[in-house]
């Protein structure tokens, strides 16, 4: 059992929590992922781990409200405990010494997965902009702790309700045309999102990290549900990955595998509809 | 007098068209009448040939013998003093690769069903207590990796033995093969869980929800004291045959597949892992894992399930018995036939197969068949889905952190005659060592490493 030692909502879909993990917070490296199930006919789901304390013995996860399992998490409390959280999982990310100025790109939630890269670049003394993109004013998570370890946080919102309006990819452009000179660019959002970075910085030549966010059940390794195509070749983001070169990943691809069990989904959504008398989030 | 019948005493079966489309167990095991009369076929041979076909040693005509006076607790004790899984066993070993394949009575008609008298022994004993006998508790730590069926039988015998023992699982669930790969027909998970209690009340330690090679590694687990440590990881990691059209939606390693159902238990509308009906549905491979995820396919509903093997009947590995069930149960058999794409439609998902049929070659090295294609029979058949099931492999996951610890080209651990790896100390069996092979080779593999083991500690 896995205690849950602190909760808070970062906004009215988004909540953070602290989980009491010492085995994994001793292990944690930036890029790697936990997976969880809250209770006996749960499934298993994975996230990343957004921060580790390893004298506390603690992994902060953070989550979108998304679905039956997300919601249900959610409904737990400090002192309540997750049936499962196995991890470290995956390949911690890799950051070439040589880098000078790095771009870390957050889509949403994302922002949960950018922060931690962000930070590790900052702690090895790269130059980190950090650009945060929302649907609007009232999603916007993570703010200050972006701020603190970025030397630019641009904050963009798609109706231009806080910061700039439009699109990371505008931004990026923008930052990139104005002359920044970025070693690499990190970018982890929805899958769109990722892709669209990707066609910013092809042409210039940019090494583009991505983390992908395939469905997966064991995350060890054992079945491949996680699997995709990178470079032409099939490989298992939960060993292999989740980061890749972004240039080499079929989105496309990973889009339409994504969405394999939509129809399943939105159901058990429904089902838990009825067990909290409303679900106010799409 | 010896029951002189020439067939086994017949075991009941659910109703192939009823069990079809349930996940109730299809035998239904021998009334304590039936499990005597059969008893009484056992010649009691003085040579005991079944015993040498038994991997794990069970001493067979022994129990039987207590069968026959209907003393069935006495006869659980017999198995129990070197079987620690025998409700497991009794139901999916290949007895007629090994126990009963040397039975005398084999000669002129059926063997005895060793088998379903060892499995009709662990039923009669699920609801009533039983002590097992155990050495003094010696103080001494071993840990264990993986609780499939090697690594539960290197702990159970190691337990007996009084070391305090502890075993790291990587899943939520203890078992491994046996709770995610074995579907519930053939092997009800509530026995598994009941064998893994037996071990637990050995005082067997069983840490869940632990990836060895993530969150320890093999060294930090001798560093906190663990003298020996045997390695029991199985070959999970799932084989695809590199055609165009694997990545489309709808295409499943078997691993993923059975995982979804058994472990997570997808069928059942209370739990939260989807699963998909699938109308049309090819298993490719020809093993008792391609079996065990058609007849799923089948159970969930499909319309049409399809094995699509490139050898003939004859050359499946599969146990002839699942064969015969998946066949009663409808499931349609393609043989010589080999997939070389997976067609998609246009959003992506599996909509055919194209296939060409194969001619069987003479015997290669392995002694198997070879195959090859035949020129211009490729063809296209219709399907929603498709499942490989053609082999596993280890998990590079632990010999890629541990250093001193060898695999050969295919990833198999390297181990002499004793399970002793290429590292001091570190012992490994079952399919981490064989690849993918069967349940009983695994739990004689454990029994082995537990043994060399035990002299090991007290050698140092």
């Amino acid at each position: 059992m896995y205690k849950i030692l602190k909760k808070r909502e970062l906004n009215e879909q988004v909540t953070l929590m602290e989980i009491d993990a010492p085995l994994i917070a001793k292990k944690a490296k930036p890029g790697q992922f936990i997976i969880f199930r809250t209770d006996e006919t749960g499934e298993r789901v994975p996230l990343t781990i957004a921060d580790y304390d390893r004298d506390l013995g603690t992994i902060t996860i953070i989550f979108q409200k998304v679905g039956k399992s997300t919601m249900q998490l959610g409904t737990m409390s400090e002192g309540d405990s997750m049936l499962d959280v196995v991890g470290p999982l995956g390949t911690p990310t890799h950051f070439d010494s040589d880098i000078k100025k790095a771009a870390v790109i957050g889509g949403g939630v994302g922002c949960a997965i950018a922060y931690p890269q962000a930070k590790a670049l900052h702690n090895m003394g790269v130059d980190v902009d950090v650009i945060a993109g929302f649907r609007s004013r009232d999603i916007v998570i993570l703010e200050d702790e972006m701020r603190a370890v970025s030397n630019n946080l641009y904050v963009t919102t798609d109706d231009g309700s806080y910061g700039t309006k439009g699109f990371v990819t505008t931004k990026l452009a923008e930052l990139i045309d104005s002359g920044e000179k970025y070693d690499i660019v990190i970018a982890i959002g929805p899958v769109p999102m990722m892709k669209f970075v990707c066609d910013v910085t092809k042409p210039h030549g940019i090494k583009t990290i991505v983390s992908l966010n395939p469905i997966m059940i064991d995350g060890t390794g054992m079945c491949g549900g996680c699997r995709v195509t990178v470079g032409g070749k099939t490989k298992y983001a939960c060993v292999d990955g989740p980061d890749f070169d972004g240039f080499e990943v079929d989105f496309d691809e990973l889009m339409r595998r994504n969405s394999a069990y939509k129809e399943q989904e939105a159901q058990a959504k429904q089902h838990i509809c009825r067990l909290t008398g409303g679900v106010r989030h799409a | 007098m010896p029951n002189m019948q020439n067939n086994k005493t017949p075991i009941k079966e659910q109703d192939p068209k009823v069990r079809a489309r349930n996940f109730k167990e299809v035998c239904e095991g021998y009334t304590a009448e039936e499990a005597i009369n059969e008893a009484n076929r056992c010649l009691n041979c003085k040579n005991k040939p079944c015993v040498s076909g038994c991997p794990v040693g069970v001493k067979i005509p022994e129990f039987i013998a207590k069968v026959k006076e209907g003393n069935f607790e006495d006869a659980y004790k017999i198995i129990t003093q070197t079987n620690g899984l025998p409700a497991v066993c009794g139901r999916v070993c290949p007895q007629e690769n090994q126990c009963e394949g040397k039975c005398v009575r084999g000669i002129k008609g059926e063997p005895v069903g060793i088998g379903r008298l060892e499995r009709f022994c662990a039923d009669y004993m699920l609801d009533k207590p039983s002590e097992q006998e155990k050495a003094e508790p010696n103080g001494i730590k071993v840990a264990v990796i993986g609780s499939g069926p090697s690594g539960l039988t290197c702990a159970s015998d190691l337990a007996k033995m009084g070391y305090s023992v502890t075993v790291f699982e990587a899943f939520h669930t203890a078992g491994g093969v046996l709770m995610y790969g074995i579907p519930e027909f053939r092997l009800p998970k509530a026995i598994v869980q009941h064998e893994i209690n037996n071990l637990k009340n050995l005082g067997v330690e069983i840490k869940t929800d632990m990836v060895i090679g993530k969150i320890l590694s093999i060294d930090e687990i001798m560093d906190m004291g663990y003298k020996a440590v045997f390695i029991g990881s199985g070959a999970g990691l799932p084989n695809f045959m590199n055609i165009p059209g694997e990545a489309l939606v709808g295409v499943f390693s078997a691993n993923e597949y059975l995982t979804r159902i058994n472990l997570m238990k997808a069928y059942l509308d209370e739990y939260d892992t989807p699963v998909k009906k699938y109308d049309k549905i090819a298993v490719v491979g020809g093993g008792n894992v391609a079996m065990d995820a058609a007849r799923c396919a089948m159970r969930l509903g499909a319309e049409h399930v399809y094995v699509i093997y490139r050898r003939s009947e004859a050359e499946m590995p599969a146990r002839r018995e699942e064969i015969h069930h998946a066949m009663e149960e409808g499931i349609e058999f393609m043989f010589l036939t080999n997939p070389v794409e997976i067609i998609g439609d246009e959003k992506g998902c599996v909509s055919g197969v194209k296939c060409v049929s194969m001619q069987l070659m003479e015997p290669g090295a392995d002694g198997r068949r070879a195959v090859k294609a035949i020129d211009g029979s490729e063809h296209v058949i219709p399907i929603d889905a498709c499942i490989m099931a053609i082999g596993t492999s280890p998990n590079p996951l632990i010999r890629s952190t541990t250093p001193g610890l060898d695999a050969n080209k295919k990833g198999c651990l390297v181990v002499d005659e004793n399970m002793l790896t290429t590292k001091e100390g570190v012992y490994a069996g079952g399919d981490a060592v064989t690849g993918a092979a069967t349940v009983i080779l695994a739990m004689g593999a454990g029994k082995t490493a537990a043994k060399a083991i035990d002299e090991y500690i007290k050698s140092l």
